[in-house]
């Protein structure tokens, strides 16, 4: 076999890739140590770019600025109704699409996927197009039809990955124990497809709260957490924001490292067909 | 495979599929035939009256002439919309469609060994690797975007370090040129490369490599011959997901860049929000989607279409 010289060979090289896995994982993180860092900086007057030395006063008055908790609040809650609302819709489309084949289904399956397909600004150039023209008031329930709208699709996609790798023997055998349908959706069916549903859930909330360019053409006068800081960026933006995208970014990490945890936790369970 | 198992109750032995393409539904199974419509209905109708009817509004205003003061009239010369459109800023349409290629090529560069490494040699570990390359992206993009700037900055941590230990000159800049600017989109748009990338590498079945292997293939040969068109599928889903969005990006460009950087999606938003001039903004959005079918279209037939859409 040609392995005893392809082994010899092989551990001289074996380190490059972890290697450079591991130096483009520091590349994508520079920018949010950066960011960090900066939420403790000392700075004097409004620019906080260069290193000055370290406070906790930014997170001590994180709440100092109105007009940018406003805007934080104003993001959360759209990103809340967003998520509640698109997974919704999406959960329905998502089901139709995995558990019936019904006239028009290929075509649903394009339909759905051309606003992923479909740049950013032209998704709010249009709709403002249309809210202009019907003479619509751009203000909050625009921001939210926009935000809706562009969820939608991904929370289909995300929720459909889920229900068709699942086992419909456990309907029928829910159903040979004598459930009726409804009773087998909402005690077989439903627990099962909950992980998708909840990862669609989340994927709207962090679209919709990380959405600048949509948000741009239909907000009117209500300002977002992105749309302050991009209006902020000018002036130069307050350190309360770097301490705000920290906090937001350790809930992501913590809820990452729970579902960590919680999976390994299933798989440590006797599960044979784990390797 | 699909057909619905809703309703076993009924005796009557092999039920006919839900349905029939095109027939009329009748009565009696109608409660079941209308089930997949009646869960999609809401949805769908959500995305037709507001991503589908828009783009029909903005096609219209493309017809018309005039400002958001003045009123809008519709008006025969409408080519000249978008041929003005394009003459006037066919500077900044090209530039981002180079942009937009580059970024595309660099992610591919950089997703790709990575996430080969991590499915092939991953192990137990991979989904770990995988939320660690994601970690960056909990953060907001224009957030990530600005911390880039600031990376980048003159005198910011890293080249005024560098500057200050002699390593490079004193009026060295990378902020405000184009580098910044793709450098920054790469940043921003590489998971959109190397999700998909990921998901192709990780559905290869190993033991074709072994068989590869055991025909007296090379290393090299096995993974031209083997590897690379297993995994095209993936290439083409993630140059898609990622250059659709940059070639439509504008936040890089203005908090990276400079005036000479500036990209068609910036032109589309100052026509709008400043100009208040739809039909332009309009005519620009489409030609922007026209190019971007071609550009596809053209990509799917160099790749082979057969393959990559089944």
């Amino acid at each position: 076999m040609a392995a005893a010289s392809a082994s010899r060979r092989r551990p001289k090289r074996e380190w490059i890739l972890p290697t450079y896995t591991g130096l483009v994982i520091a590349y994508l993180l520079i920018p949010i140590v950066v960011m960090m860092l900066f939420g403790f900086n000392d700075y004097p007057g409004k620019f906080n770019f260069v290193w000055e030395g370290f406070t906790l006063d930014h997170y001590r008055n994180l709440f100092e600025i109105p007009e940018l908790t406003q805007a934080l609040r104003n993001s959360l809650v759209i990103a809340a109704i967003t998520s509640v609302v698109a997974t919704t819709l999406g959960t329905l489309i998502a089901l139709a699409l995995t558990r019936f084949s019904f006239h028009g289904r290929s075509g649903l399956n394009l339909f759905i996927f051309i606003p992923m397909a479909t740049p950013e600004i032209v998704l709010g150039v249009s709709l403002l197009s249309m809210f202009v023209a019907i003479g619509f008031a751009r203000g909050f329930p625009t921001v939210l039809i926009a935000h809706i709208m562009f969820s939608i699709s991904y929370v289909v996609v995300t929720v459909k990955a889920r229900t068709s790798g699942f086992d419909r023997s456990l309907e029928d055998a829910a159903r040979d124990l004598g459930a009726d349908g409804w009773t087998t959706f909402w005690t077989v069916t439903f627990p099962l497809i909950l992980p998708g549903i909840a990862a669609g859930g989340l994927l709207a909330f962090v679209l919709s709260f990380d959405d600048y360019v949509v948000t741009a053409f239909n907000a009117g006068a209500t300002i977002t957490f992105p749309l302050w800081i991009y209006g902020a960026s000018r002036f130069g933006i307050p350190a309360q924001v770097n301490v705000m995208a920290t906090l937001i970014f350790l809930l992501g990490v913590a809820y990452v490292v729970i579902s960590l945890l919680r999976e390994r936790g299933r798989s440590a369970a006797p599960d044979p067909s784990e390797a | 495979m699909a057909l619905g198992t809703q309703d076993r109750s009924a005796p009557a032995p092999p039920e006919p599929p839900p349905d029939r393409a095109g027939g009329g539904r009748k009565g009696s199974k109608s409660r079941k035939g209308l089930a997949p419509y009646l869960l999609t209905l809401p949805g769908v109708a959500w995305l037709v009256a507001f991503f589908a009817a828009p783009l029909g509004f903005m096609f219209l205003f493309t017809f018309y002439d005039g400002t958001i003061d003045i009123g809008y009239s519709f008006t025969s010369d409408w080519p000249q919309t978008y041929f003005e459109a394009f003459t006037t800023y066919d500077t900044q349409i090209i530039r981002s469609v180079i942009y937009a290629l580059i970024v595309t090529v660099a992610t591919l560069l950089i997703s790709f060994p990575m996430m080969y490494w991590i499915a092939m040699k991953g192990g137990r570990r991979k989904n770990l690797f995988v939320l660690l390359m994601l970690l960056p992206f909990f953060t907001p993009f224009l957030i990530r975007t600005l911390a880039w700037q600031l990376v980048l900055s003159d005198q910011g941590i890293f080249l005024g370090t560098l500057k200050d230990i002699g390593l490079l000159s004193a009026d060295f800049k990378l902020l405000a040129s184009p580098l910044a600017v793709i450098s920054g989109m790469t940043y921003n748009f590489l998971p959109f490369m190397a999700l998909p990338l990921y998901v192709a590498l990780e559905k290869l079945d190993s033991s074709l490599l072994d068989a590869a292997a055991d025909l007296y293939s090379s290393k090299r040969e096995a993974f031209l011959k083997v590897t690379l068109p297993l995994t095209l599928p993936g290439v083409f889903a993630g140059s898609l997901l990622t250059f659709i969005p940059s070639v439509g990006d504008f936040i890089d460009a203005e908090i990276l860049g400079n005036p000479n950087t500036t990209m068609i999606g910036s032109i589309i938003r100052r026509q709008l929000l400043v100009n208040q001039d739809y039909p332009t903004g309009a005519a620009l959005s489409f030609l922007l989607i026209a190019g971007i079918l071609v550009a596809v279209f053209l990509y799917a037939r160099a790749l082979g279409t057969e393959e990559l859409t089944g």
